[in-house]
């Protein structure tokens, strides 16, 4: 039992990093339909942001990790607001799959350019918020588990409020809805889609801090698997759904932990791709989500 | 290029001649032909999928996975059984042994294109990218954890039976059959299936079935291409063929035109031979490619090697 509830603490920090990333999935998804295969690398960014914003904060408290945080939730919007704005605006009008090219060149540029930048092999995160190793009943788990997923919490918590109380959430909504009649109700889709970059991007960065602070080495191909694996938490829940998009990537943390813990944990990364083709093939709509017919 | 029939011929013809004069050639030069070869079976057959048939796949080097160990099981456990301590090397037993594997890899490459077809009826567009995403991963995950092939070291000491004269007639029937199939009357199907599925089905088509043929058939070569690559660089291991790899194929198709295939042979080649001048600055290369692949989607949608006027580009 208390194996399980070991486990449990593993997998629900882990999904609570998913959950981040696959919230930017669901929101790009839902204003432009497409994947924006990018958005891994912006969490990549956000974690190297991290990296050199630290040694300015006050190490190892709570202000400072909040501090670094922020910087790198800043500076990867900015970044996922440059990339929607040269790479993907040009291209509102092509089919999806020229869109769909382009995001996956932009990952890969930003993998090479970071690779050149960065550096290739692996570096070590410094300790930005207070590290303790806490026992509650049996149970380890380190205060940085805790600060993930009171983190991820509140940053749920606050976009569901920027999209469900504020005019420019209201936007949002209107535009993944239709953006066409979107306009005509005088919505300007360009600056909402940018706003959609801005907040996917820096939920992204926060994931990518939280990710390096649990998991303590970073590179510039750290984002492509826990990326992928936050897409097909984001049709697990159902794309486009927000709280579809949290669920699924605690639900997928969750899974991938108890796969790890198991005899087969060398199979643990095909576990999210077998989910993610049997939910297609079966519930293609996701847990959350709405079936939608297509109309010729 | 009036009839595949041509280019079949030509090809022929020209791997007759640079193999007979292999001897002479650089053994350098004669590597860089071979790799080229392999691309260009590929580039070809994944564009029969993506291309012609319109079904975004990025998991072509799994299939590429399975066919070269299905043929590199084949040359080592059952070679030596089937051609005993006699077989003179580069004879005519090594070869027809060699022939075997190789259409042991396509047929399994196949059986494996056929699993993968048959998600793809229900999906369309970036889900079906994903899903042969995720299948390419799988495939790579399982090699990794199948002791007897290997593992995650890989398999090694793989005979090397690949020379120019089987890859230029592997690439050449990749191109005749990709070629053959789009022209016939029966392969205009695929090109309607691409356009619109539901003009398609209504006008009769079944979308379903050219796009389960699609994918047989473009794995097989794959798998081809797989095998060639296996007996080339005589060792292989799961994580020589992930979604980099994909990548790098998915690359020469959209630089030479989706469903252009005289397009995409020419970016196979170009795409292979530029990392060979491009070695002094070869921390920029993927740089280079991605810069290429952004740039090309934004001001040349239809590809480099397209001249005449593109038909409307396919919607997903």
């Amino acid at each position: 039992m208390t194996e399980f509830l070991q486990q449990l603490v593993n997998g629900l920090s882990l999904g609570a990093i998913y959950a981040l990333l696959a919230l930017g999935y669901t929101m790009v998804y839902g204003v432009l339909r497409f994947i924006n295969f990018a958005h891994s690398d912006v969490f990549m960014v956000g974690a190297f942001a991290g990296l050199y914003l630290a040694p300015l904060a006050p190490g190892g408290s709570i202000l400072g990790g909040l501090l670094v945080v922020s910087g790198a939730m800043l500076a990867s919007a900015l970044l996922g607001v440059t990339i929607e704005r040269l790479a993907y605006r040009p291209l509102r009008q092509a089919p999806t799959l020229n869109v769909l090219i382009t995001a996956i060149g932009v990952s890969c540029l930003l993998q090479s350019a970071g690779q050149l930048i960065f550096g290739a092999a692996p570096r070590s995160f410094p300790v930005i918020f207070p590290a303790r190793a806490l026992s509650v009943g049996g149970l380890d788990f380190s205060s940085n588990q805790v600060v993930v997923l009171v983190s991820a919490a509140a940053l749920v918590v606050g976009l569901r409020l920027i999209v469900f109380h504020t005019r420019m959430g209201a936007a949002l909504r209107a535009v993944s809805q239709n953006p066409r009649a979107a306009r005509l109700m005088g919505i300007d889709n360009d600056v909402v889609i940018r706003f959609t970059f801005a907040l996917g991007s820096a939920l992204a960065g926060a994931g990518g801090v939280l990710y390096a602070v649990n998991y303590p080495t970073i590179d510039p191909l750290m984002g492509v698997l826990p990326g992928l694996k936050a897409f097909v938490a984001a049709i697990l829940g159902g794309i486009g759904s927000i709280p579809g998009a949290a669920l699924g990537g605690l639900l997928l943390g969750l899974v991938e932990t108890f796969v790890g813990g198991s005899a087969y944990s060398t199979y643990k990364d095909a576990i999210a791709f077998a989910l993610l083709i049997l939910f297609l093939l079966f519930r293609p709509a996701g847990l959350l989500g709405k079936a939608r017919v297509e109309k010729v | 290029m009036r009839h595949p029939f041509f280019s079949l011929l030509l090809a022929l013809v020209l791997g007759g001649i640079v193999s007979a004069l292999s001897d002479r050639i650089d053994p350098y030069n004669l590597d860089v032909l071979i790799g080229v070869g392999i691309n260009v079976v590929l580039a070809v057959s994944l564009n029969l999928i993506a291309g012609h048939t319109g079904q975004f796949s990025l998991g072509h080097a799994g299939f590429m996975a399975v066919g070269a160990y299905a043929a590199a099981a084949v040359t080592i456990f059952l070679g030596p059984r089937l051609l005993g301590d006699a077989a003179a090397p580069g004879g005519l037993a090594e070869n027809a042994l060699f022939g075997g594997a190789l259409l042991a890899g396509g047929l399994a490459a196949a059986a494996t294109g056929l699993l993968v077809g048959i998600p793809s009826l229900r999906l369309r567009g970036d889900y079906l990218a994903l899903v042969t995403l995720g299948f390419g991963e799988i495939i790579r995950v399982l090699l990794q954890n199948f002791e007897p092939l290997g593992g995650a070291l890989g398999l090694n000491g793989i005979p090397a039976y690949t020379t120019v004269a089987w890859v230029v007639t592997a690439g050449a029937a990749t191109i005749f059959t990709v070629g053959c199939l789009v022209r016939s009357s029966y392969g205009l199907g695929f090109l309607a299936v691409r356009d619109d599925e539901i003009a398609a089905s209504a006008a009769g088509l079944d979308p379903a079935r050219y796009k389960v043929v699609a994918f047989t058939v473009g794995a097989f070569f794959a798998g081809i291409a797989g095998g060639l690559f296996g007996h080339f660089k005589m060792t292989i291991t799961p994580s020589g063929f992930d979604f980099s790899r994909s990548i790098e194929i998915v690359v020469m198709v959209i630089l030479g035109g989706l469903g252009n295939t005289i397009g995409v042979v020419l970016a196979a080649v170009l795409l292979t031979l530029l990392p060979e001048f491009l070695r002094p600055v070869a921390e920029y290369r993927l740089v280079l490619y991605s810069l290429l692949l952004i740039g090309l989607m934004l001001a040349r949608p239809q590809g480099l090697f397209r001249f005449r006027t593109p038909r409307p580009a396919p919607r997903a």
